[in-house]
C-alpha cells in the first residue's frame, strides 16, 4: 500500500532533468537505442549518398508487410494469453488459402481476395481448435503455443509433399508431384496491394494499398475492442477472476480471442506474401512468430499489455532497422547477414522482456 | 542464563506509514509456554517476523526496539541468524519438501556430511550425505516428540497432523534450540491431533525450552498457557498468568474497543420484514475458508454484518452465493430459487458483490478508472453501449456516456485520480475501492455484498466508505450484506450480526451486545463453556 | 511408444540393419540426452539452451581439426577447450534463467535462439576477419567465414574406435559406452553430495529452500553450468562418430532432438531420471531410424519421412508440455 506521495516539483536543471526523464520513460530505453541506430543509419546512407528514397521505400514496404501479423499479438495479449507464439497455425491456413487460389489459376485483386476468403474460415476453426487447447494449459500459453505452431507446420511439411495439387507452376518440376520449397507469385496477385494507387513523392514510392489495407485491420481491431464483446474480452484478459465475477465466460472470451489471433494470422500472411512475391513452404512458417513478436514487444507491448500503437511504432522501427542496416553496412553476403540480424534482435528482444522479471513479461 | 530467554522490548513496527506494532513488550522465561492472543491484523504475525529475521520486516523499513536473547542484546537479520541464537519457529504453511523423506526434510540444508575426494580437491558442497547418520538423528527428533513414524517416509501423502509434527521434529533437532515459536499450531489439526500436540509441547518446555505460541483457540491456551499476552491493534492490552484467566476475560480484551455507534434514524422496530435472502443449508468450498453449514434470513433493506475470525468461513458466504466458488444447498432471492456456482444468474437476481480480494478480485488493475466503473454494467446490464451499429455483443461502447457517468461519480466520491483514464493500479487502496463502490452503486444493485470494505484503507477514507454504504442503503433501499474482520466497523453501521466460526453460525448479536459475548463467538463460544 | 511399434512393422527393414543403427546412434545421443537430467532436477524445466553447449562442443572441435590435432587426443583437447567455454556459456545461461523464473523454459528457448544467431554471426562473419585463421581450406571460397562442412577427419571415431568389437558383425563402442556409463554414475553420485540434494530441493519449492538457507540462484546457476558443460561433451561425443561438421546446422536439432528423447522415455518437466534419458533415446532413435521408411511404405514418399520424424518430435514435446501444464492446473485451483 503506497502512500499517496506528493509530485516535488524541481526548479531549473532539476526540473529539465525531469523532463527528460519522464520522456526517457515513456518512450523506454530499447526504444531509444533503436531509434537512436536508425538515426545514426540514415545519416550514415546520406553521408554515403545512397539513395534514401529507396530506403524509405523499402522500409515502408517492410512495415505495411509485417504489419498485420504483429496486430495478431494484440487479439491474445489482451485476451490473457500472452503473446501468440502460435502464430504460425493461421500462417499456415493463409498459406492454404493463397495456395488454393494459385492452383485456381486466380490472378489480380481477384486472387488476392480469393486467398483471403478461402483462409479466413479456415482460420476460424483453427482458431477456435487451438483456443480450446490453450483453455486447457492456462499458464502454459506460450509455451505451448510454440511447439503446438512447430508441430502443425511440421505436420504440413509431410501434407505439402503429397498434397495433389496440379499448377505445374507450384509442383516440384522433377518428379510431378508435392508442392515445391518456394512458390513464386508475380503471375498471380503479388504486389496486388502495394501497387494498388501507388504514387511517387520526393524519389519514395508509397504503397498506398498495401498502407490502406494494413490501416483497416487497425481499425476493425480497434473498433472490435470497443464492442462488447471486445471488452468482454479485455475483462477475462485482465482479471479472469473478476470476469468471471462479473459473469463473463472467460474460456469462451479467450477462445474469441485465439479465433481473432489465428485469422489476422492468416490474413497477415497473405498481405506479406503479395509483397514479398514469394509463397514459402515448409519449415519457413516454423519461425514466422517470432519477428512478430519482437515487433510488439519493441514497440512497448508486454505479454499481459498491449495496444495498436505498440503494433504501429513497434513494427516500424524494427522492420526500418531491418531494411536500412544492409545496404548501408555494405557487405558481401548481405542476404543471409539480414536474417541473421533479425534473429539477434528479435530474439535479444523477446529474451530481454522475458528477463525484467516482474509478474508476467 | 538469565531468568528471560527471549526479552522483547519497546518493538515498534510500521508499514508504509501505518503503525503495525507501538512499543510491545514480551518476556518468555526458559521453560514457559508463553501464548500470544489477538485478533487478525492485531500485529501477532508481524511481532514473530520481527523475530525470526524474516526478509518481509527488513524490506520494508525495519523496525525499532531490542530483542535479547538470554540477557544478550541480538540483531536478527536472516532467518539463518534467528537459527543461529537458538530461535526456531514453526510456520503456518508448512515449509516441507513433499518428495523428500521425513529426514531429509528434518535435515534440510542442514544434512550430516562425509567428504569425499571430490570435495577435498573442489569444495565441502561436492561431500557426500551421511544418509545413515541423517536417519539417525532424525528418528531422535521424532522419539522425543513420540511420533511414531519411520523416518524414510516420503512427506507427500501424509496426513497434515503428521506434517505438523516434522515441522516441529526440524526445530528440535537443532542443535541449541533455546526458544520454539509456533504459529497457530493447531489450526489444521484434528481434536486428537491437537491434544497430542499439546501434549509434545509441554514435554518440550520440561526440557527448558521456552514456547511462544500464538493462537485463537481459547480453550488451549487456558488449558495449557503459563502467561498469555493479549495483542490488540498492535499493542499489549493485557497480560495474564494461569491463575488468572478467565476466558470470558481474554475475548473481552481481544475484541474489545470503543464503537461508534452512528444512529441512523429510525430503524430500531423494522428487523422483522421481508426476506431478501434466504439461506438454507449452505456449504461453500473455498479453500481456507470453507463452509459447513449456514441458514440464514436476510431481511429486505437491513444491513447485516457477518464477522468472525479468518479462516472460519465468513467469507465464504458471499463468495459461494455469487458463484465464485463451489457452493450447495438453497438459496432464494426475494422468493425465487437462485441457481448457485453462476455468476452470470447472481447478477441477473439482482446481487451485486465487492470482494474482499480487491486487487485479485475486485478491479482490473490496468485498465482505466472509468472503464472499471462501468464494466460490469456494461456487461451484465447491456448498458452504456450505443445503439446503431451492431446489436447485443457487438454494440459498441458509448464513449461519451461512459466518460460523463464516470466523471459523475468521481466527484460524488471525491476519487483522487488524475482523470477517468488514470489505470486504477496507481490509486491509493483507498481510492481503490471507492472505484469499486463506484461500479456497485453504477450497476444498482437490490442486494449488495461487501466483503472487507475498509482492509487497508486509512482511517480517514474508512468513515467515507462505510458512510457511502449507509448512503446506499439509506437513499436506496439496497440490502447489504457486509462482511468484515473488523468488529468494529461491524458494530457501527449493521442492524445485526452474525459471527461465524469453524464454519458454521455461531450465534446473532445486536450491535450493542457487550464485548465479551462477540469475543466469545469468534473464539468458539459454545466450546468454551463447557470447559 | 505405440507409435514406435508400428513403424517398426511397417518400415519392413532387417533387423540386422535396425540393431546396428540403434547402438551406433545410442553412442552418439546419450551422453546430452543425460545432460539434461540435471536442470530438471534442479527445478529449470527443459533446458532448451543446451544448444548453448552445443555451440561449444562445435567451436572446440573445429579448433583441433583446425589445428590438426588427430585421434584421441584431438578428443581431449576439444574436451578441455570445449569444458571452459560452455561453462561460460552455461553461467550465461543461468544468469539469465534466474532472472526470468516461473518462465524458465519459454526464456531457455529463445536463449537457444538468439545464442543461434550469434554464433552464425561469429562463424560467418568473424572467422577469417576478425578471427584469422591459418588453415586456408576451413574457410569459404570467398576468405570470409567458415565452409558449410568441416570434415572431422582427424578425430573422426577416435573414441568410438578406441575399444570396438564386433560380435556378429555389429559393432560396439564399447568406449563411448563406458563413457556413458561413466556419465550415469556420476550423474547417481551427484545426487548423493550436498549440492544434489540441494538442487533437489531448489527444484521442489524455491521459496522453502530459501527459506532454509539454501542460495537458490546459485545452486540454479551451478546446474546449468553443469549441463551446458555436459552438452558440449555430449556434442563433441557426437560429432566423432559422424565425422562430418555442419558448421551451421549440426547443433539446431540437438536440442530438439535430446528434449524429445527424453521425453518419450517418461520423464516430465519437473521429473527426470537416468533411466528415462536412456530408455527414452533408444526409443526415439529406433524412431528415428525407422519412421521414414515408414513413412514411404505408407504415403510412398521418402521425403516424407524426415519431416515425418521432425513432427513426431516436436509433437511429442508439445504433448509433454501440454500434459504438464494440464496437471500443473488442477493443483492450484483445489
Amino acid at each position: 500500500m503506497k502512500p499517496e506521495a506528493e509530485l516535488q516539483r524541481p526548479r531549473g536543471t532539476g526540473r529539465a532533468l525531469a523532463v527528460v526523464k519522464t520522456f526517457v520513460d515513456t518512450v523506454g530505453i530499447p526504444r531509444l537505442i533503436i531509434g537512436a541506430f536508425i538515426i545514426g543509419i540514415f545519416v550514415l546512407a546520406w553521408a554515403q549518398r545512397l539513395p534514401i528514397g529507396m530506403l524509405v521505400t523499402s522500409s515502408l514496404v517492410r512495415f505495411g508487410m509485417n504489419g498485420v501479423l504483429v496486430l495478431a499479438m494484440v487479439p491474445s495479449i489482451l485476451g490473457g494469453e500472452g503473446l501468440n507464439f502460435g502464430l504460425p497455425v493461421g500462417v499456415i491456413c493463409g498459406l492454404l488459402g493463397a495456395l488454393l487460389s494459385v492452383e485456381f489459376y486466380m490472378r489480380g485483386a481477384i486472387g488476392f481476395l480469393a486467398a483471403l476468403l478461402i483462409a479466413v474460415p479456415l482460420a476460424v476453426l483453427a482458431g477456435w481448435g487451438y483456443g480450446l487447447l490453450l483453455n486447457r494449459v492456462k499458464g502454459e500459453e506460450m509455451m505451448i503455443g510454440t511447439y503446438v505452431g512447430f508441430s502443425v507446420v511440421a505436420l504440413m511439411c509431410v501434407v505439402w509433399i503429397v498434397a495433389p495439387f496440379k499448377n505445374p507452376e507450384m509442383i516440384w518440376v522433377v518428379g510431378g508431384k508435392g508442392v515445391r520449397m518456394t512458390v513464386t507469385i508475380t503471375n498471380y496477385w503479388a504486389q496486388v496491394l502495394n501497387n494498388f494507387l501507388k504514387f511517387t513523392v520526393a524519389g519514395v514510392e508509397i504503397p498506398t494499398g498495401l498502407l490502406v489495407f494494413f490501416a483497416a485491420c487497425c481499425l476493425f481491431v480497434r473498433w472490435f475492442f470497443r464492442t462488447k464483446l471486445g471488452l468482454a474480452v479485455i475483462a477475462a484478459g485482465s482479471n479472469p477472476l473478476f470476469a468471471k465475477s462479473a459473469g463473463i465466460n472467460v474460456d469462451q472470451m479467450r477462445i474469441v480471442a485465439a479465433v481473432m489471433s489465428t485469422v489476422l494470422g492468416a490474413i497477415g500472411l497473405i498481405v506479406y506474401a503479395q509483397s514479398y512475391g514469394f509463397l514459402q513452404m515448409y519449415t519457413a512458417p516454423l519461425m514466422m512468430a517470432f519477428p512478430a513478436v519482437a515487433g510488439i514487444l519493441i514497440g512497448g507491448a508486454s505479454a499481459s499489455k498491449a495496444s495498436i500503437t505498440n503494433v504501429v511504432v513497434g513494427t516500424l522501427l524494427f522492420q526500418t532497422l531491418l531494411a536500412t542496416a544492409l545496404p548501408v553496412t555494405r557487405t558481401v553476403v548481405a542476404g543471409t547477414l539480414s536474417e541473421i540480424v533479425n534473429i539477434i534482435i528479435s530474439q535479444g528482444v523477446i529474451l530481454y522482456a522475458l528477463t525484467r522479471g516482474g509478474g508476467r513479461l | 542464563m538469565g531468568e528471560y530467554v527471549l526479552e522483547m522490548d519497546d518493538i515498534c513496527k510500521e508499514f508504509y506509514g501505518t503503525p503495525v506494532l507501538k512499543h510491545v513488550g514480551l518476556t518468555v522465561r526458559p521453560g514457559e509456554i508463553h501464548a500470544l492472543i489477538g485478533e487478525n491484523g492485531a500485529g501477532k504475525s508481524t511481532l514473530m517476523n520481527i523475530l525470526f529475521g524474516m526478509p518481509v520486516i527488513a524490506a520494508t523499513g525495519g523496525f525499532k526496539g531490542t530483542i535479547r536473547i538470554d540477557g544478550a542484546p541480538v540483531m536478527v537479520n536472516t532467518p539463518r541468524q534467528a537459527m543461529e541464537l537458538g530461535v526456531g519457529m514453526v510456520h503456518q504453511e508448512f515449509m516441507l519438501l513433499p518428495a523428500f523423506t521425513i529426514a531429509e526434510n528434518i535435515k534440510l540444508n542442514r544434512e550430516l556430511l562425509r567428504s569425499n575426494i571430490v570435495s577435498r580437491i573442489l569444495g565441502a558442497r561436492l561431500a557426500s550425505l551421511d544418509v545413515p547418520a541423517m536417519r539417525r538423528d532424525a528418528r531422535a527428533a521424532l522419539d522425543r516428540l513420540s511420533l511414531n513414524i519411520d523416518e524414510w517416509l516420503p512427506v507427500a501423502g501424509l496426513p497434515v497432523g503428521h506434517m505438523q509434527f516434522i515441522e516441529i521434529a526440524r526445530e528440535v533437532d537443532k542443535r541449541n534450540m533455546k526458544l520454539l515459536v509456533f504459529d497457530e499450531p493447531t489450526a489444521v489439526l484434528t481434536e486428537g491431533e491437537a491434544q497430542d500436540l499439546l501434549g509434545a509441547l509441554r514435554r518440550l518446555a520440561g526440557e527448558g525450552v521456552g514456547i511462544l505460541f500464538i493462537s485463537h483457540r481459547l480453550s488451549e491456551v487456558a488449558e495449557i498457557a503459563d502467561r498469555i499476552t493479549v495483542l490488540r491493534d498492535g499493542e499489549v492490552v493485557g497480560r495474564l498468568t494461569r491463575g488468572e484467566v478467565r476466558i470470558e476475560r481474554l475475548a473481552e480484551l481481544m475484541v474489545g474497543r470503543p464503537v461508534n455507534r452512528v444512529e441512523r434514524g429510525a430503524r430500531g422496530a423494522r428487523a422483522e420484514g421481508e426476506v431478501a435472502v434466504r439461506i438454507r443449508n449452505l456449504v461453500v468450498n473455498m479453500p481456507g475458508e470453507r463452509l459447513h453449514q449456514l441458514d440464514l434470513d436476510v431481511y429486505k433493506g437491513e444491513i447485516l454484518g457477518i464477522g468472525g475470525l479468518a479462516g472460519h468461513g465468513k467469507v465464504a458466504v458471499a463468495n459461494g452465493i455469487m458463484g465464485l466458488y463451489p457452493a450447495r444447498g438453497e438459496v432464494e432471492i426475494n422468493g425465487r430459487q437462485l441457481s448457485l456456482g453462476d455468476p452470470r444468474a447472481a447478477l441477473a437476481a439482482g446481487l451485486g458483490f465487492l470482494s474482499e480480494d480487491r486487487r485479485g478480485v475486485g478491479l482490473l488493475l490496468d485498465e482505466s478508472v472509468e472503464f472499471n466503473i462501468v464494466v460490469t454494467a456494461l456487461v451484465s446490464q447491456g448498458r452504456f453501449l450505443r445503439r446503431g451499429i451492431g446489436s447485443g455483443w457487438l454494440a459498441a461502447r458509448d464513449a461519451r456516456q461512459t466518460r460523463a457517468h464516470a466523471l459523475r461519480l468521481i466527484r460524488e466520491l471525491d476519487i483522487r485520480c488524475t482523470g477517468p483514464e488514470q489505470p486504477v493500479r496507481r490509486l491509493s487502496g483507498g481510492n481503490q475501492q471507492k472505484v469499486c463502490l463506484a461500479r456497485a452503486l453504477t450497476q444498482d444493485p437490490d442486494i449488495l455484498f461487501v466483503s472487507e470494505p475498509t482492509r487497508g484503507i486509512d482511517i480517514g477514507a474508512k468513515q467515507i466508505v462505510l458512510d457511502l454504504l449507509t448512503q446506499m442503503n439509506r437513499e436506496r433501499g439496497t440490502t447489504i450484506v457486509m462482511t468484515s474482520s473488523e468488529l468494529a466497523e461491524l458494530r457501527q453501521i449493521c442492524d445485526r450480526v452474525l459471527i461465524v466460526y469453524g464454519g458454521r453460525a455461531a450465534g446473532c448479536l445486536a450491535p450493542d451486545a457487550s464485548d465479551a459475548e462477540f469475543g466469545l463467538l469468534m473464539a468458539g463460544g459454545a466450546e468454551v463453556r463447557t470447559a | 511408444m505405440v507409435l514406435s511399434i508400428l513403424c517398426i512393422l511397417g518400415a519392413g527393414k532387417s533387423p540386422d540393419f535396425i540393431i546396428a543403427e540403434v547402438i551406433n546412434r545410442l553412442g552418439r545421443n546419450c551422453f546430452i540426452v543425460l545432460a539434461l537430467i540435471v536442470p530438471v532436477v534442479a527445478g529449470l524445466g527443459l533446458n532448451f539452451a543446451i544448444v548453448l553447449g552445443a555451440m561449444a562442443g562445435q567451436a572446440a572441435l573445429i579448433m583441433v581439426t583446425h589445428w590438426k590435432v588427430p585421434g584421441l587426443g584431438g578428443l581431449l583437447l576439444a574436451a578441455a577447450i570445449a569444458a571452459p567455454l560452455a561453462a561460460a556459456l552455461g553461467w550465461f545461461a543461468g544468469v539469465v534463467l534466474n532472472r526470468a523464473k516461473g518462465r524458465e523454459m519459454i526464456a531457455s528457448m529463445i536463449l537457444g535462439f538468439f545464442m543461434n544467431g550469434i554464433y552464425q554471426l561469429v562463424f560467418l562473419y568473424l572467422v577469417g576477419t576478425l578471427i584469422p585463421l591459418h588453415n586456408q581450406t576451413l574457410l569459404l571460397p570467398s576468405g570470409i567465414g567458415l565452409r558449410n562442412t568441416v570434415d572431422l577427419k582427424y578425430t573422426k571415431y577416435a573414441l568410438d574406435y578406441l575399444i570396438y568389437p564386433a560380435p556378429l558383425g555389429i559393432g560396439l563402442p564399447l568406449a563411448t559406452f563406458a563413457v556413458i556409463g561413466l556419465l550415469c554414475f556420476g550423474i547417481r553420485w551427484l545426487f548423493g553430495t550436498k549440492l544434489g540434494q540441494d538442487m533437489r530441493a531448489v527444484g521442489q519449492d524455491m521459496n522453502v529452500a530459501a527459506v532454509s538457507g539454501i542460495n537458490v540462484d546459485r545452486t540454479r546457476i551451478i546446474a546449468m553450468i553443469i549441463s551446458t558443460v555436459l552438452a558440449g561433451w555430449g556434442q563433441v561425443i557426437f560429432l566423432q562418430n559422424i565425422g562430418t561438421l555442419n558448421t551451421y546446422n549440426s547443433h539446431d536439432q540437438v536440442g530438439t532432438f535430446a528434449i524429445a528423447a527424453l521425453l518419450v522415455g517418461g520423464a516430465s518437466v519437473t521429473k527426470a531420471t537416468i533411466g528415462q534419458a536412456l530408455l527414452g533415446t533408444f526409443l526415439f532413435h529406433l524412431l528415428f531410424i525407422v519412421s521414414p521408411y515408414a513413412g514411404q511404405r505408407l504415403l510412398g514418399s521418402p521425403q516424407v519421412g524426415e519431416y515425418f520424424r521432425v513432427f513426431i518430435a516436436y509433437a511429442v514435446i508439445c504433448l509433454a508440455l501440454a500434459l504438464h501444464a494440464w496437471q500443473k492446473r488442477p493443483r492450484a485451483e483445489s
